[in-house]
């Protein structure tokens, strides 16, 4: 018997289209707000002199690290100088850093009501795995149709990869304050609230930052993707690299994504330890 | 007037309270219910009420149900059924802000692991009940101090919970509980994580804070010596149910059911049992009377001793059959006869206590109060017999 074939792709593509004929106006605003704080993160990255500003990041790696991450952060920067790199990795990292700073300001909240409600946690979940095991060059096309060639579809499919981490590990950090701790605050009269800032979420702060800690390296790991949809930024040259074959040159730029990768986890890591 | 009153209280773990409930209602035991709704009878009817100012036990071995019976005090568990009368309101029917007053101001609760917050210092742990509710500052931190001091904690509260010992943490743990000042205390196991020694020290300590703060505490705990140590009165739990609730000696000395009996029979009656719980009422005579009226009063009581006392009962001495008849054959007074010297014993000493005394003399022992009075008499009969778990004679005494 000939079964005939579920026409799914047909009805992504119409909600597609019902979504950009609706929601435009909603998807410039984001787009307009996203642009904005790429432009913010570069204009501060890029209007500092390069020198200066390795120094600042190499005295910040002293000041939340010790002096071998300072080593590294010193050289690692002077190379990416070096090669030609620095305004596109300028430009990357504005990408990530942006991304990185929206999945927080949404990852956390959810991630605290997954925390808070098994009906939450249970539609959230395969909602994120999706999200991670989806390949980003599918979300990517549409990304580009409500957002339009760029940086802001960039940022939207790093967000899309980069944030169940924050959201997994902030819900499970919650989730692991132990009974009786909760208990107590219970037992002494907390609001809700109380017990949630006074309690759960400082408990939960390891494994909160553990969670952002991944969110910046997933987004990181997204910069030539997007440069396939127009993001500047070192990712591209790794794109044009793999296009035109040129070894060299991907390898390049390459060693700067890999440099900013380490560069950006031991501060994070460092940062959350030196807090706690 | 009772400051808690507890009536009909009932809790049903499961999917369908309400059925089981039902069942219950119709007298059907907990196992019947488990085996048909699959459904576990927490606490079944609980009745008690709990006066203000003492120390009220809940006793069982785990899984009796005593811990959730505590948790529905504060409603950290929500009953079934039932009410929870504090001051007369029910605390069953409290909106959630009522609930958090009644939380903050009213019970303070101990846990049985502390329950410390692993991120505060011991003075922010301490202070976590005032700050919820919205003190400043300086004054909370004030109130936990003293809480701390009461304690003995001082010059531990920038401390981390992790850096203290044991018995220390539980401290923090009770001036938590105190530093509100609330009128109930609930404490859930709080001794059971500690070890023996600092634990028999902790009971102590409670004891000497209930004796000045008059608080009215309602303690949990599995183990009957802890129980009978500190309880001013103690409820028994079985499989959900009160089975009996009385003061330690009545439970010891009449239990209500097979179950408490079997209970009670490994009980060392050595360390609970008291002088005045085992004295007979002690045979007695004034001093200006003669040796002839002793040998009669001897003879129609069926003993061979008496204790000379005086119009106040102070004991003066003791007079043997046989001093008795020497003074009869010499014409002299019992005074000049009896033994002065009469091994004794005060009402409130344990049996443990003077074992030795009563292995020494081959005379009974008298027991005397403060004020030199004689309450009782304590043969080595009776000692034996209330070791063996027999039944104990009435409180006799002068």
């Amino acid at each position: 018997m000939n079964i005939a074939k579920i026409p799914l792709g047909d009805w992504v593509e119409r909600f597609e289209d019902w979504l950009t004929g609706h929601f435009g106006p909603l998807f410039d605003v984001i787009r307009l707000i996203i642009q904005g704080i790429v432009d913010a993160f570069s204009f501060v990255l890029m209007s500092v002199p390069a020198l200066a500003l390795i120094v600042l990041i190499a005295a910040l790696a002293y000041w939340i690290g010790k002096w071998k991450l300072a080593l590294f952060a010193l050289i690692g920067l002077l190379l990416i100088q070096n090669l030609g790199l620095w305004e596109p990795s300028m430009q990357s990292l504005a990408l990530v850093l942006t991304a990185s700073l929206i999945s927080i300001v949404f990852g956390v909240p959810i991630g605290i009501l997954c925390a808070r409600s098994n009906g939450v946690r249970n539609v959230v979940t395969p909602i994120l795995d999706f999200m991670q095991t989806m390949p980003a060059f599918v979300y990517l096309l549409p990304a580009v149709s409500f957002f339009s060639l760029g940086v802001v579809p960039g940022v939207i499919a790093s967000i899309i990869f980069a944030i169940p981490p924050t959201i997994r590990l902030t819900n499970l950090g919650i989730r692991q304050v132990p009974a009786d701790l909760a208990e107590a605050a219970d037992a002494f009269g907390s609001t809700p609230s109380q017990k949630l800032f006074k309690l759960q979420l400082p408990l939960a702060m390891p494994s909160i930052m553990a969670g952002i800690n991944q969110t910046i390296m997933l987004a990181l790991s997204m910069v030539v993707i997007s440069s396939m949809i127009g993001a500047q930024g070192v990712g591209a040259y790794v794109y044009r690299a793999v296009t035109q074959a040129k070894t060299g040159v991907g390898f390049e730029a390459g060693i700067a994504i890999v440099i900013m990768a380490i560069l950006l986890d031991r501060l994070t890591q460092h940062a959350f330890k030196k807090k706690s | 007037m009772a400051i808690l009153e507890v009536k009909q209280l009932t809790k049903i773990f499961g999917q369908d309270p309400k059925r089981a409930l039902a069942m219950l209602n119709q007298g059907a035991s907990k196992a019947e219910i488990l085996k048909e709704t699959k459904m576990t009878v927490g606490v079944n009817k609980a009745e008690f009420a709990i006066e203000k100012g003492e120390i009220f036990v809940i006793m069982g071995l785990s899984g009796s149900g005593k811990s959730t019976l505590l948790r529905m005090l504060n409603r950290l568990i929500e009953p079934t059924a039932g009410q929870i009368l504090f001051n007369g309101t029910d605390v069953v029917k409290m909106t959630p802000a009522q609930l958090r007053q009644y939380r903050r101001k009213n019970v303070g609760m101990v846990f049985q692991k502390f329950a410390l917050f692993r991120h505060r210092t011991v003075l922010e742990n301490v202070e976590y009940g005032l700050e919820v509710q919205g003190m400043e500052k300086k004054k909370r931190q004030e109130l936990a101090r003293k809480a701390l001091q009461l304690v003995g904690l001082e010059g531990w509260e920038h401390k981390r919970p992790d850096e203290l010992s044991g018995g220390m943490q539980q401290r923090v743990g009770l001036a938590r509980g105190l530093a509100n000042d609330p009128d109930i205390l609930l404490m859930d196991e709080a001794f059971s994580a500690l070890d023996p020694l600092i634990r028999k020290d902790m009971q102590h300590e409670l004891l000497e804070l209930q004796s000045k703060m008059k608080k009215t505490i309602v303690f949990i705990t599995h183990d009957l010596d802890e129980a009978l140590r500190i309880g001013d009165r103690i409820a028994l739990m079985k499989d959900g149910v009160i089975v009996q609730i009385g003061t330690p000696e009545e439970i010891l000395t009449k239990p209500a059911d097979p179950y408490v009996q079997r209970f009670v029979e490994d009980v060392d009656m050595s360390k609970v049992l008291t002088a005045a719980h085992i004295m007979y009422k002690a045979e007695t005579i004034a001093p200006e009377r003669g040796p002839r009226v002793a040998l009669q009063l001897m003879r129609d009581s069926e003993v061979s001793t008496l204790y000379v006392v005086d119009k106040e009962k102070r004991l003066l001495g003791l007079v043997t059959a046989d001093a008795a008849s020497r003074a009869l054959k010499e014409n002299l007074s019992l005074e000049e006869v009896m033994e002065r010297n009469v091994p004794r014993v005060k009402p409130d000493a344990y049996l443990n206590e003077f074992f030795e005394l009563m292995a020494e003399t081959r005379l009974p022992v008298a027991v005397v109060d403060d004020e030199l009075k004689l309450r009782g008499v304590i043969i080595k009969g009776a000692v034996l017999s209330a070791l063996a778990g027999n039944t104990i004679p009435e409180a006799g005494g002068a």
